[in-house]
């Protein structure tokens, strides 16, 4: 079968203006990657490493300074007109509604850009209104949505041509916990139905673990990491971070198996343990706080998607 | 047949997007009414101002004021109606910061069409009006002696003005893709533009002349076509024939345009394609 994405030595460059000096500054670095139909990929970087800009290449907006890249089977600069209908892209900050007009009006222009017929269009809105739970601002105009509800507004915006690849950039950001679950729920019951490809970037680990079962790391422009989940928390050793909030002061929690005591607050009431989970569990370490002081509640933390990053930069230096 | 219902399909997206964007500007009635006043204000301001000027002098660039009548009805209508299709293209600037122009890139659809029929300004209609007004008062009073000639040139300088105008708008837009809160630069051809194309151009200085005369075809839109039409004396540069060259004032004015636009989308994407 033929790759979705597929890049060879993809590389662009950019000319920065630094003060009266041209300097060339190198966006995305020699980068080859393949992405095969079906897959749900995640691709991180700290801000500045080259996503965006690998983005809008796979897309068509930039032409590559040099390397090769198609996307869907197509070359996305020469054949951008036709590869618009093959793909769907979120700009999280970046809206494709239109802000002064219902949500209803918005995918109905989008579905005559696209020249989708009526039949179609109704039976493909109806769909998505319905998953992603959307009738009850479908005639409110786009402008006073809440994020939460533009951000689904979006996804079903670029969904609505039915795309084979769809690339959601920061889709999640700045969504509450409700909003990000139902979305990503959404995104992982279309893969499911549709065998939609999925490029995403996020700075979110949960979206990463719920949605992506390979994970591509940017740095610099290079390619840093691509394999799965379980090998970057491997390669890196990142840690989770059990925060527990206890019922009276306490001494530092120092000496419980397997984990790290980071920081204690408010005279102890509040301490924070790290761990690795590849060595140990949550629920050891909650059982060994547990056995020394009377817990009353407690929160789990994933480890910050950038400190995985910044591990894997360390270890290629 | 078939050939006419593909066209059709072709051009439904643009006017879907531009028969939502005429309700969304006409569905606030109080507001839209507020926008065509103050539109229809400001061009009777500047029309205003001719009638003015004329109290200080009897001629203007061997002018009278009824033959001005004429020269800034056919300018401003042909810039009106072309400021309603193209001058939101004026927006370019925004969409650059924001980022947004991104998302024309991906619909299936060229880009300066796209950017031409996303938006129409209703409003300008009122300018127009205070336009058509002029210009049929100028050839009201004025005494042209009809002849289908006479009649046929009303008509390409109006359609070769309106395009020498809109093509002014796009021209505007390729430069911004190089230009950072370039519209100061942009608009003085623009809006001088429009400016110039309602005076005499037998008041220009020579460089003036061949600037809005030429380079920005200014002087085709209203000045050559009243002095054909009233057979009035031409200065050196400008003979009363380049009346007729309207069209080609407007070709020239596109040819600049879409080769502007092109290295500015490509200085864009940074290289190849369009």
């Amino acid at each position: 079968m033929s790759a979705i994405v597929e890049t060879a030595g993809l590389t662009r460059e950019f000319t920065v203006r630094d003060g009266p000096r041209r300097r060339r500054l190198t966006a995305v670095d020699d980068l080859t990657v393949r992405i095969e139909p079906g897959e749900a990929v995640g691709y991180i970087g700290a801000n500045g490493a080259g996503k965006s800009t690998t983005i809008k290449m796979l897309t068509g907006i930039l032409v590559p300074t040099s390397g090769t890249v198609t996307t869907c089977g197509l070359r996305p600069v020469k054949d951008r007109r036709r590869l618009a209908r093959r793909i769907g892209v979120v700009f999280g900050q970046r809206s494709q509604l239109w802000w002064d007009l219902p949500v209803r009006e918005s995918f109905r222009i989008l579905a005559a850009i696209h020249g989708l017929p009526a039949a179609v269009e109704r039976a493909r809105t109806e769909e998505l209104v319905d998953r992603l739970e959307m009738a009850d601002f479908l005639t409110t105009p786009v402008r006073q949505l809440s994020l939460g509800q533009r951000m689904r507004a979006e996804v079903a915006a670029a969904l609505l041509h039915g795309p084979r690849l769809v690339i959601l950039d920061e889709p999640t950001i700045g969504l509450d916990v409700l909003s990000k679950q139902r979305l990503r729920e959404f995104l992982i019951a279309m893969r499911r139905t549709d065998g939609t490809t999925l490029l995403l970037t996020t700075h979110d680990m949960g979206d990463v673990e719920r949605l992506c079962d390979r994970v591509l790391v940017i740095d610099h422009g290079r390619l840093a990491y691509d394999g799965d989940l379980v090998g970057l928390g491997r390669t890196t050793g990142a840690e989770r971070v059990l925060v527990v909030h206890l019922a009276a002061p306490s001494p530092d929690l120092i000496g419980i198996g397997g984990a790290r005591h980071l920081s204690s607050e408010a005279h102890g009431l509040r301490q924070s343990l790290a761990f690795d989970a590849e060595t140990t569990t949550a629920a050891r370490v909650f059982a060994a706080v547990a056995e020394r002081a009377e817990v009353l509640d407690f929160t789990v933390e994933e480890p910050d998607i950038e400190d995985v990053v910044r591990r894997i930069y360390a270890a290629r230096r | 047949m078939a050939e006419g219902l593909t066209f059709r399909v072709r051009l439904r997206p643009y006017r879907v997007v531009l028969a939502a964007r005429a309700s969304s500007q006409t569905s606030y009635r109080a507001n839209f009414v507020l926008d065509l006043v103050s539109s229809l204000l400001s061009a009777a301001v500047e029309l205003a101002e001719i009638w003015v000027l004329f109290h200080a002098v009897t001629r203007l660039g061997g002018l009278e004021f009824h033959q001005m009548l004429l020269v800034f009805g056919l300018a401003d209508l042909a810039f009106s109606l072309a400021d309603l299709a193209f001058g939101h293209c004026d927006n370019l600037p925004t969409y650059l910061r924001a980022g947004t122009l991104d998302v024309f890139y991906l619909r299936p659809q060229p880009l300066l069409l796209q950017l031409v029929t996303s938006d129409i300004s209703l409003r300008r209609l009122a300018r127009a009006a205070v336009g058509l007004v002029a210009l049929g008062a100028g050839l009201a009073v004025n005494d042209v002696a009809w002849g289908v000639g006479d009649a046929a040139l009303l008509v390409v300088a109006l359609v070769s003005g309106w395009a020498t105008f809109a093509a002014m708008f796009v021209l505007a837009g390729g430069l911004q893709f190089f230009l950072l809160d370039g519209e100061e630069m942009t608009n003085a051809f623009v809006y001088g533009g429009r400016y110039a194309a309602t005076q005499p151009a037998s008041v220009w200085s020579r460089p003036l002349q061949a600037v809005f005369g030429f380079f920005f075809p200014m002087a085709f839109t209203g000045f050559l076509p009243t002095l054909r039409l009233l057979d009035l004396p031409a200065p050196a540069l400008l003979p009363t024939w380049l009346a007729w060259c309207g069209p080609l004032a407007a070709l020239w004015a596109w040819a600049m345009a879409l080769l502007c636009w092109h290295w500015g989308v490509r200085h864009y994407r940074g290289g190849g394609g369009g």
